[in-house]
Formats: C-alpha cells, structure tokens, sequence
C-alpha cells in the first residue's frame, strides 16, 4: 500500500516534518509544499484519502496565535505560490496567490503607484495568512478591513476540490461572497489559494499628527473630536497608558494634506510629522494578547479596566506592562496583558464588546473567543466545509 | 389556496393578527411580482409581521408545515429576488419601520429592516451624517432588502456597498431562531449574509454605519463628440489616482431619452456625457477636481455645478434614464452586467455591433467608474418575436461581460432572473461550494428557494418533516426560467 509520503510526494514537494515545523508544540508527519493551484489541489485530496489533519502555512506569523491543533498530520507550505497572477492597474485590481508576502505584493503595486489599502501588522505574512487571521491596521478606518478589499477567492476544499467566489471585478454581487466567510476563518474551511483585491492609488502625500492626552478622558475627547470632523483621517489610532498618544493619519495630495494637518492640530494638539509614531501599524507586545471590537466611545472604559486590575490584590502596577493600541476611530483594539490577572482582564474588556485571546502561553487558562451567539450555525458551517473536521481542528472558535 | 396554506393562514393569523395577514386573491395580486415585472407569480399568503419574534414563529410555522416562504421589503428588487410563490408564504416587512437608535458618537444606527434607505440619511443629516450607499431607488427602497441584495449605487466607486456599511444584523434563521450575527469573532456570517438575496434568513433589525458629511462635493457634466472620447477621459481620471464619488456615462440614444422625458438640457449633439462627481474636504476636491477638468479636455463643453440646485439638474438626465427610456420605446430590457473598466472601449464597439447586426437598439448607461453597464435593450412586443430579439441580444451582452473576466450582476443581483447565468460565470463546483453555506443555514431549502442557484444542492440530511417530494426538488423544478 502507498504511505501517505508516497502519495503527497506524487502531487508535489513533500517532506516529513521536522520539530521547528510544530504547530505550537503539534508536529506535522509531513510537510507539503504545493507550487501550482492544481499540485495544491491534489495534495488536498490525496490528504482527504488518508484522512489527514491539515494546518496551512503561510510564512507563518501568526502560527502561535489561537490553541494547538487537536491533530495535524500535515502543514501545506503556501509560500511556492508566491506569485501575483495579474494586475491591471487601469483596473486597480490585482489578483495574487495565497502565498506572496503582503510586503512583496505591494512593491509590484507601487510600481504603478498604487497600493493595497491594508497594513500587514506582521513583517513578511502572506496575502493567505492576512486574510486567514482577518487581521488589519491603522488604516482600517478609512478603507476597511482585507475582507472590504477582497473582490474573490480561490480555495481548495477539505476534499480537493477547487472553489471561486466574487471574480476580479470590484462591482459584483454575483453568489455567495464566499470570501468573506475563508477571511478570519483561520484554515478551518479551506485552503486560500488565490485572491483578488481593489486597490487604491497610493496617495502623493502624508502626514501625522500626534498628541499625548493626560488621560483617556482626553483622549476620548480627541479621538470625537477628529471622528466627527470632516478632515476624512485614513487612521485614528490610541497607543498607551503611560501616556495615551492618539495620532491621526492623513493622506492626500500635498496641499490638501498640509492644510488637513495643520486643521488637525489645531483641532487636538500635538505635532504634525511626516513619519508616524515608532508604535504605529505594530501589535503591542504582551504575554497575552487580545483583540477588541467595541463602540468607539468604549476607549475610556477599556483603559480603565487595565487600571481596576492594575490596583489588585498584591498591589503591583499593570500599567507599563498592560498596553491598548489600535483603531480608536473603528473601535477595534490590540491589548497586550501580562500573565497575572489576565483572565480577569478578559472578562471586564468583554462588558464593552467582542474579545478573542488571540495569543497567550499554553499554561494560561483563558476563556480565549468569549460569547458566540452564532456559534451554532458556525458549526452548521464548519461540519459542510470540513465533514470530517480534518482542517486545522480545535484552533477555531467553540473548538471548531 | 391549497388546504395547507388554508391552516397555516390561520395560524399566521394568531401570530400576526388577522389585519397582518392577506389572502384575499385581488390583493394577493398587489405582491406578485417585484420591480422586475417581467416574472410573476401571485403569492399563496402575504404576512405582515411588527417584530422579529413574530417573523421567527412565522417561519417555524413555515418549516412545520414544509411551506416556502419569502421575505419581501419595498418590492423594488429588479432581478425578481423576493418574486412569491404560489404555493408559498410572502414575509413583508413594511411595518417594520422604526429607526430604533442614532448613536452619532460612534457613527451608527439601528433600524428595522423596512425603513426606507433615504430615511436613515434624513434622519442622520442634521446630525453631519448620512447613510453612504444610494441605490438610484433610495426613496423607496428598504434597508432589508438593500441587506438582501448588497445594494450599490452611483456613490458606491469610493464608498462601496451595503455590506461595507453594515455592523451587524440581527437575523431569524430558517431554524426559526433569532441570532445576532457580526463579522466576528469566529466566522464573518454578516460578511456571507449581506448578498445573500434572503436565502439564509431574514434580517430583523440592521445595525448601518453612519459616514460623515463631506465637507464639500464638486459635480461636472462633460459632453463629448464621441463615447471613445469620454471613454478616454474616465481612464485618465482613474490614471491620475483621483477616485472620484461617482464617474456615470450615458451615450447618445440615452441622453435623447432622458431629454424627451425630463428636458434635462443636456449640450446638444453629444455623443456621450459624462457625469464626475468629487466629495471630502475642500482642500483636495479643490484640487484634484481642477485636474480632473483638465482631464476632459476632449469635451466639447464643461458645466461645472454652482450649488446643489444645479447638481441636481445635473443629475437628472442621468437619474430618470431607465424610465425616460419608455419615451423612445414601447418596450426595454434593463440589463446589469460588469466589465473590467479597461475593457470599456472593446465591449462597447461589440455591443454596437450586436445592435447593428440585429436591428434591436441598445440605449447604454453606465458607472464609468467601476464598469458596471446598464444596456436598456428596446423594443416593442407588439412587434411578433421582438421580445425574444430583444432578449437575445440582452444575453449577448451578458455574455461579453463573461468573456472579458466580468459579472452577470454589478448590482441588481440574481434573483430567479439570472440563475440560468450562473453556470456561464461560475463552475459546477463553484455553485456547489456556495451551496454548502446555504445548506448550513437553510438544509430544508424553504428560504426563498429557486432564487440564485439554478439546480438547488441536496443538503443531505433535513431535519423536519418530509411532504412526500423533497421540498428542494419540488422547490427547484417550480421556479426556474
């Protein structure tokens, strides 16, 4: 009988795996490196006869993100589908495979001055392993998340199949935005194997306007303040306590970029620079890391959970340590928590919205997705795309 | 009325109140079509429910009795997407219209789902806000079936669409339950939800995003001898990095209809016209707007909008086109199909060639911007066989968008109107993959069935009762073509 190496090995670039290859401790009986959407496909299927558990790769940025897999018999390497397949820029379209570093694509963009609206977080993580992880930056306020700029999808289902969505027009309601359910899926409902986004032309000029705040009080202020102003930021970010700094993002054409910047500054304070903070686009490094989604009034309230924790029982001082960042302006936040009163933590950022624990040491025991009031119909979602629940299973939400 | 629609009327009755149910036939007949006309089909019972419990225990009254039932707002769809069935129960949510909360300071609102897309603006405006997404039937249309249908709009080039603009929805599933549904955490169900032409469920109270007032909006009309010239121009403005609010074009036969109807004055002897509007803070409208003038320098006029009077005189011709168009023909198809913008010219030339060759002439009105195209295809039924004519020359076009790596629909979506022309845009196993988030949410299949997909996906095992035939197969085979 054929080994399962044997048989990966006839669809493409296959070796066993080696400890680094771990997916958080789980190491993978073989790692398969697929070059082609249809070498992907096979490799896929060929998993599906010997029922192995798959966890997809990109570059791998965000592996120790959520729990261990329950099994992985098999990582799929997407980093040999590194190419962008075609870019109209008289379209402002592009359509890449999943593995291409976000980095990479965006310097073929610029050569036409155009970009991809959508900040990697993580140096050098795939357009894949973005959408994968849904994750965004400080530029979400303006141009949405990836699932905003994501026009359609390639992905090869748990039994080899391969499967479009939406196509390479930005205007399409054509079926089911099927990729909008694989972005944040994390690998449990498919591999990504291509992707087309609208993209923006890269704007001629930016500028930065940065102001501490005393308080969150203020800071709140602040943030209204540019919120409700009609100078359209492309980014509202809050970085603190310790000071809180809220910095704001503004990108245009020059002249209208220097007069919207000084109307800023005016408007909150602070200074007007042509580089942006050293935190600015960066997750906020912590034991423990969470994100947010609240209402954008929740700023101040959020920080003054980290400071309820912070006057706990052995008297220790979490700030300096505790750390909020992110889009004040959506309401969407990074949390960086020390290990010690974590979970306490967790529970009161849950009163003011969503809360996932995307990343906190194995020993930490965390309730890490919170409330899902869909959570069945998820499952109902999961069981369709992944029967036999072989696609990174246990990493996702209610152990999907 | 068949005797199972008879019981169920009467349980819809206790459910809804007897003023919230319609069966009496001729009134029946106000809800059998919706603004595609063209399908009809009177429907078997008409609700009106006041609240999301009540539409949960209508639907679990639905599935109880394996009965097809239909959500339905304002009835402005125009791919026949909330088109009744005979044997089916139609959900209209027109008394669900309370904008239930304006909360400015973190740019929302909460509505039910029949409250009037301009009615969120209207309410919002003097607040410094508005709903962004304008489908040219805002006036009427509900914010349920924008959900429904992922409406877009002349505005939507910078400002995207319905699912770019909603937070989350509260939603009764085909299970009868009623969940709140966001883009996560865990799976983006609003993401799949928003588009999904109410096959999974129907949407009960929609949180929208609110987008700020721009500080300032420029318009220009620019008349040019020739579409290729303005055709030309939207690549250059594209070119140059402005992303203009909106980019419409109307070519000759439409601006000759549009004048008969509304004398909307546009310069005499254009070939085409092209509507550019800009918005956002003065300090790069101004600018970018001069160069976008600069731009169109083929036009042979430019009139440039000195307030909102004259916008609006602007925006007439363009706004009227579809219905001016009965001016100049008894009858017309509106088509809805989408190019790369690229392809403009190429499509364009092909499609005055179909019209040539085949005698039926095609009136073309477009978003310029992101290639979404409306041919109105003319003709008179009176006339034997101009229909079918007509029809196939509409397909056609349909088919140039296909073969330039387009979509059958920018923005009306797919309905029971152009199921058929899905298999030519997506593969078997395409439609499948979709299908299999249809069977997770609707594995009986009664949720607007026969909409979307032309051959329905077999979900394996359905919980509930059987009715001797499966309700798919039944559903399927009823409603297609």
């Amino acid at each position: 009988m054929t080994t399962p190496l044997d048989a990966l090995a006839k669809a493409c670039d296959t070796r066993p795996g080696e400890p680094e290859d771990g997916v958080q401790g789980v190491v993978p009986s073989y790692v398969a490196a697929p070059a082609t959407v249809a070498e992907a496909s096979e490799v896929m299927r060929t998993a599906a006869e010997h029922g192995l558990a798959i966890v997809p790769r990109g570059a791998g940025t965000k592996l120790h993100w959520g729990v261990p897999p329950d099994r992985c018999d098999l990582v799929i390497d997407t980093r040999r589908l590194g190419r962008v397949i075609e870019h109209t820029a008289g379209d402002l379209v592009v359509r890449a495979e999943a593995g291409l570093p976000l980095e990479d694509l965006q310097d073929v963009l610029a050569g036409t001055d155009q970009q991809l609206a959508l900040d990697g977080l993580l140096p050098g993580a795939t357009v894949g392993g973005v959408l994968a992880t849904a994750t965004a930056g400080p530029r979400r306020l303006l141009y949405g998340s990836a699932r905003d700029l994501l026009i359609g999808i390639t992905v090869i289902r748990a039994d080899g199949v391969t499967a479009h969505a939406g196509g390479k027009v930005v205007k399409n309601v054509a079926g089911y935005d099927l990729g909008k359910l694989f972005t944040g899926s994390r690998g449990t409902l498919g591999l990504i194997a291509e992707a087309a986004f609208r993209l923006h032309p890269l704007p001629r000029a930016r500028a930065y306007v940065t102001a501490t705040a005393a308080d969150a009080g203020r800071a709140h202020e602040i943030v209204q303040a540019l919120l409700h102003s009609s100078l359209v930021p492309a980014a509202i970010e809050v970085d603190g306590p310790g000071p809180i700094t809220v910095a704001v993002l503004l990108e245009g054409v020059p002249e209208g970029v220097t007069s919207r910047a000084e109307a800023a500054r005016d408007l909150i304070g602070g200074e007007i620079g042509a580089d942006p903070p050293r935190w600015w686009g960066r997750l906020p490094e912590g034991d423990v890391l969470a994100e947010v989604h609240a209402r954008p009034t929740a700023l101040e309230p959020l920080f003054a959970d980290l400071g309820t924790a912070a006057a706990g029982a052995d008297g220790d001082r979490l700030p300096g340590k505790a750390r909020i960042r992110g889009s004040a302006g959506r309401g969407v936040w990074h949390v960086a928590l020390p290990v010690d009163g974590a979970g306490e933590i967790v529970s009161r950022l849950r009163r003011h919205g969503s809360t996932v624990v995307l990343n906190a040491p194995e020993t930490v025991r965390l309730d890490r997705w919170g409330p899902l009031p869909a959570l069945p119909l998820m499952r109902r979602v999961k069981d369709q795309f992944d029967p036999g629940h072989r696609l990174s299973p246990g990493r996702f939400a209610g152990g999907i | 009325m068949t005797s199972r629609l008879d019981g169920l009327a009467e349980r819809l009755r206790v459910i809804a109140g007897a003023e919230g149910v319609i069966t009496d036939p001729a009134e029946l007949r106000t809800y059998e079509c919706d603004g595609l006309t063209y399908h009809r089909a009177t429907p078997g019972v008409v609700v009106l429910p006041e609240s999301a419990e009540q539409i949960a225990e209508i639907v679990r009254a639905c599935a109880a009795e394996g009965v097809p039932y239909i959500a339905r707002g304002s009835g402005t769809g125009l791919s026949g997407g909330a088109l009744p069935r005979t044997d089916g129960v139609l959900i209209v949510t027109s008394r669900m219209r309370r904008i239930l909360e304006i909360d400015i300071e973190n740019q929302r609102a909460v509505v039910e789902p029949g409250v009037i897309n301009l009615d969120v603006t209207k309410a919002t405006r003097p607040h410094g806000y508005y709903y962004a997404p304008d489908p040219s039937s805002q006036q009427v249309c509900s914010i349920g079936g924008n959900v429904a249908e992922n409406s877009g709009g002349a505005h939507c080039l910078k400002y995207g669409f319905t699912v770019n603009h909603v937070l989350a929805c509260e939603v009764v599933t085909p299970d009868g339950d009623i969940v709140e549904i966001t883009e996560g955490p865990g799976y983006d169900l609003l993401g799949a939800f928003v588009g999904s032409e109410g096959t999974l469920g129907i949407a009960t109270r929609i949180t929208v995003r609110l987008t700020r007032l721009p500080e300032t909006v420029q318009t220009l009309l620019a008349a040019f001898d020739s579409i290729e010239h303005a055709g030309g121009a939207v690549s250059a403005i594209i070119a140059a990095g402005v992303v203009p609010a909106a980019v419409e074009m109307m070519d000759a036969l439409s601006i000759e209809a549009a004048e008969a109807a509304v004398r909307c004055g546009y310069p005499a002897g254009a070939g085409a016209v092209l509507i550019v509007e800009l918005d956002g803070p003065a300090a790069e409208v101004d600018r970018q707007f001069a160069q976008v003038k600069e731009l169109c320098r083929e036009a042979f006029e430019i009139r440039v909008a000195a307030g909102d009077a004259e916008r609006a005189l602007i925006w007439r011709g363009r706004k009227s086109a579809f219905a001016a168009v009965g001016r100049i023909s008894p009858d017309y198809i509106v088509q809805d199909g989408v190019i790369p913008r690229t392809a403009l010219p190429e499509v364009l030339a092909k499609i005055d060639e179909l019209s040539g060759d085949s005698g039926v002439r095609v009136a073309n009105v477009f978003h310029a911007g992101d290639g979404n195209l409306h041919p109105l295809v003319l003709f008179d039924d009176a006339v034997p066989g101009a229909g079918e004519r007509a029809e196939e020359v509409s397909g056609k076009i349909l088919d140039l968008c296909i073969e330039h790596g387009g979509s059958i629909t920018g923005e009306h979506g797919v309905g029971v109107d152009k199921a058929k022309h899905m298999p030519r845009m997506f593969t078997e196993e395409d439609l499948d993959t979709m299908q299999m988030l249809r069977c997770a949410f609707d594995p009986a299949g009664l949720c607007n069935p026969g909409k979307v997909y032309p051959t329905p996906r077999l979900c394996g095992e359905v919980p509930g009762r059987g009715t001797g035939v499966h309700p798919l197969v039944e559903s399927g085979k009823a409603d297609l073509f």
